[in-house]
């Protein structure tokens, strides 16, 4: 073990530590602190020696003062007043003699040893037994608003991590040379080092650490479903749950705004380069740092009034704050983008115009066009799209009507059908917008659910009702338009489809009415024509989005990017954060070898 | 941004035209096209379409009606103030060729829009007969400039307090049965106006357009808020529109569509009614 691993082995976890001899617990608990306390000798006179109980061997301290860098000359059980030094091993570091102590983890005695030299960190635990700790350090669980309170504003939900949590949890990390977490990361994070910055206390260096990869840390931080990504890479997921990577990065995102300390990086010189990027979601975003840190000069193109894509109009407040939101973005304009509201690419400007005044152009407009059923009754009154009605109540602030302007379709009894992400936010919106009863129809099982197993549970705590295995085939209005009902069938799991889950078909004879008076359709979204209709020579697949190279992101059109939902269809923000830093990289290297046009 | 630079009042306290300065926009609008713009901060997004464009100038021409709270919130503005939120030009613009004798038909605010439309139909070297209709004489707008650009223009008024007493159809009627020419019908106002049109234009066999004013929010296609049924199948007005054959759009089911939030409309234009009273 060389000394730079040993820097960073800081345990987290409350240990009792017992003499060799007698078997006495070093542990003191007085009115403020819980300390290990041992007799050490120096120079003949009896010191006092306290330690942390969370042995956090850089605290060690005495009753007299004393120097970095003395060697004691002994440790003494204060109990049976043997001395607690031992001849092997000797400090793996600086040679030192070290004192010999029992640890209890977790049901197992584990030997522990403090270097008798002040200021030296070394404790002599093989890896395993390192590892043995840390396993058994509970993954830390968010503080919640309760559900009974949730439901009636529009808070966040978890409250983040307290910072005690956040260094326990930090704690469990092991470091590992091979981090899986990494390669589970889109946009590869350099997490074991954030995570070690958090266990220095150094937060805001790890705040930084993070931003070298991810630009919107605070947002991913809380809707990456980090499930599937980085922690289905921890190694302690395989025995225990993995590392709350998605909880620390919130923390160190939160904390780094509240202090302040937005650090601007400097960008290299400027280039007098023109880029484009049409669309200010989160691939949008992320390319257009990339690009503004390298010197170019990016203008951003937002069709709406308000910057930040899907985070803005799609994710409601409880899961994702605006003011984050704003934050973010205020940190990439103070970067240099130039952000232009109301400007929609296609009718605007054409793509062909961009190029004229762009030497290139990264499209990351999204999938923004609402899928139907294709059923009866689809054009009544209250069945509305989960885009419209998300849109209503987050980019709009419908929740607000009438201080706001937009309203809202009202209801008591909301259905939602759909089994996603964006149908749990509009169930949680519908509750928290004064239905009496909400309800998610899916035609399969709770197994087969796509969204996120946290925002269902949190959906379900709320009380949402599910209504599995059930398809809708008709809607049902009265004379005035407006919808009444919903007739569902029954289904049944066949055999597994392409997508390897098992295909839904309908049990002959099982219709019925299922009463309701709003509908929400949230059944995903197909690519919006809107760009194309003026860049007819843009290569698409089948279901209409862009055909780019995937090592690149460009088009079939020189010069022409694009990644996100456009191109893979609806999935998740980091994902089009990945893209968006692909082509970031792709236009700078394309650029770099080409003279500027003039 | 967005400046007015021009303010009339077209009808006493229901109807105003704004030059707003935009040229970006007014350099790429075709006639037909929409904008869509939002006033305040909490404000609802309004498409509007818009009746005219001075490209050298860099304006374009909104009329609106005060209808509810949002638009009389822009009847409040002033000239040299800024409107908040405009983005443009959405939806697809009107086919422009030569057709031969058009009949353009505008009701209401309706006539604001067509007058765009009848401009460029006219600069394609089309034939046009135009019919204007109001309720009365007072909300009668753009006589002036329709009758400049059409070599035939006709007057109706519900109540008679102008040109030929009775409705759209009645003058539009005349028209069809005196000429058998008319290669296109264009008609922009109220549904039932528009309804009635097609139901007679489609006895003549005439094809007629019409251009549909569904509630609308993001105008870019995102939201499907705006669907409309033409031909039994389901169109996205702003992006497919808004402009549609008017023999096959189901006017029945927009006018019950539309009247989808009008509680939340008047509760909204009472509360504003309310607050103002209060300053």
């Amino acid at each position: 073990m060389n000394a730079q691993d040993v820097k960073y082995l800081k345990f987290a976890t409350y240990l009792n530590a017992y003499c060799p001899h007698c078997r006495k617990s070093f542990n003191v608990k007085t009115m403020d602190e819980d300390v290990l306390d041992f007799r050490g000798m120096y120079k003949g006179q009896e010191v006092m020696i306290k330690l942390s109980p969370y042995l956090d061997v850089f605290d060690k301290w005495s009753s007299i003062p004393l120097e970095d860098g003395i060697v004691l000359d002994d440790f003494i059980c204060s109990y049976c007043k043997k001395s607690i030094v031992v001849g092997e091993p000797r400090c793996g570091i600086c040679g030192s003699p070290v004192a010999e102590m029992i640890i209890s983890a977790y049901a197992k005695l584990i030997p522990f040893f403090i270097c008798l030299k002040k200021g030296c960190e070394w404790h002599g635990l093989t890896k395993a037994d390192e590892h043995y700790i840390k396993l058994k350090i509970p993954r830390q669980d968010m503080p919640e608003q309760d559900h009974r309170i949730r439901i009636k504003n529009f808070q966040e939900v978890p409250h983040g991590l307290t910072s005690e949590q956040a260094q326990l949890e930090a704690g469990r990390c092991l470091q590992c040379r091979k981090p899986g977490c990494v390669d589970g990361c889109p946009v590869n994070v350099d997490i074991p080092n954030f995570i070690r910055l958090i266990r220095e206390g150094r937060t805001v260096e790890a705040a930084i650490k993070i931003k070298e990869r991810n630009i919107l840390p605070s947002v991913c931080g809380r809707v990456c479903p980090q499930e599937d990504q980085c922690e289905k890479g921890c190694v302690l997921g395989k025995r225990d749950k993995p590392v709350a990577i998605g909880n620390l990065e919130r923390y160190v995102a939160d904390f780094e705004r509240a202090m302040g300390s937005v650090d601007i990086p400097q960008v290299t010189e400027c280039m007098d380069r023109k880029v484009a990027v049409v669309g200010s979601g989160p691939g949008g975003l992320t390319c257009a740092a990339d690009l503004t840190r390298l010197g170019y000069e990016v203008t951003i193109f937002e069709a709406f009034h308000q910057s930040g894509g899907v985070l803005g109009y799609g994710i409601p407040q409880f899961r994702l704050p605006k003011e984050i939101m704003a934050k973010e973005i205020e940190y990439l304009k103070e970067l240099g983008c130039q952000i232009k509201l109301n400007a929609v690419i296609g009718r605007l400007y054409t793509v062909e115009e961009l190029l004229k005044d762009y030497e290139a152009v990264y499209l990351g407009v999204g999938a923004g066009l609402p899928k139907f059923l294709d059923i009866p009754g689809e054009d009544l009154n209250n069945v509305v799209s989960a885009n419209e009605y998300l849109t209503r109540i987050n980019l709009m602030r419908a929740y607000r009507f009438p201080d706001t302007d937009t309203p809202l379709p009202q209801g008591d009894r909301v259905a939602v059908i759909g089994g996603g992400n964006v149908a749990m936010d509009s169930a949680r919106c519908a509750l928290r917008t004064g239905a009496k009863k909400v309800t998610v129809i899916y035609r399969r099982t709770r197994g087969e659910l796509p969204a996120r197993k946290d925002e269902v549970v949190h959906a379900e705590d709320e009380g949402i009702e599910f209504m599995y295995l059930t398809n809708p085939v008709k809607f049902i209005g009265d004379k005035r338009n407006w919808v009444r009902g919903i007739e569902c069938e029954k289904m049944q799991l066949g055999e597994p489809d392409a997508s390897g889950r098992r295909k839904p078909v309908p049990a002959p004879g099982s219709n019925f009415v299922f009463d309701c008076d709003v509908v929400i359709v949230a059944v995903g979204t197909d690519a919006n024509p809107l760009i194309f209709d003026t860049t007819p020579d843009l290569k698409r697949d089948k279901k209409g989005y862009i055909i780019v190279d995937p090592k690149t992101m460009e088009t079939s059109k020189e010069f022409v990017y694009a990644g996100g939902d456009i191109v893979t269809g609806s999935a998740t923000v980091i994902q089009a954060m990945g893209s968006g830093r692909l082509a970031a990289k792709a236009i700078h290297e394309k650029l770099s070898g080409k003279k500027k046009r003039t | 941004m967005n400046e007015i630079v021009r303010k009339e009042e077209m009808a006493k306290g229901s109807i105003y035209r704004f030059d707003v300065n935009a040229p970006e926009i007014a350099r790429k609008i075709l006639p037909g096209q929409f904008v869509i713009l939002r006033v305040v901060d909490g404000g609802e997004r309004i498409p509007l379409t818009v009746a005219d464009k001075d490209p050298s100038r860099g304006t374009i021409s909104i009329i609106f009606q005060v209808v509810g709270k949002t638009t009389a919130l822009l009847r409040s503005l002033e000239v040299g103030d800024n409107i908040k939120d405009l983005a443009g030009p959405l939806g697809k613009e009107s086919e422009i060729k030569k057709f031969g004798t058009v009949v353009v038909i505008g009701g209401g605010t309706g006539t604001a829009i067509l007058h765009h439309i009848t401009k460029a139909l006219k600069g394609a070297g089309n034939e046009l007969i135009g019919i204007v209709g109001a309720r009365s004489k007072d909300i009668l707008i753009m006589e002036k400039e329709m009758r400049a650009l059409c070599d035939r223009l006709i007057i109706t008024t519900d109540d008679g307090s102008h040109g030929m007493r009775g409705f759209v159809t009645d003058a539009l009627k005349q028209v069809l049965d005196e000429r058998k020419d008319i290669a296109l019908v264009h008609a922009i106002g109220p549904i039932v106006m528009m309804k009635n049109v097609c139901r007679m234009t489609k006895e003549y066999g005439i094809r007629t357009m019409v251009s549909l004013n569904p509630i609308m929010i993001d105008g870019t296609g995102m939201c499907g808020g705006c669907r409309v049924k033409v031909d039994g199948k389901m169109k996205f007005c702003c992006c497919d529109g808004p402009e549609f054959d008017g023999h096959q759009v189901d006017f029945e089911n927009l006018e019950l569509r539309n009247s989808m939030y009008m509680k939340e409309e008047r509760e909204s234009l009472l509360q504003s009614i309310t607050l103002e009273r209060r300053k």
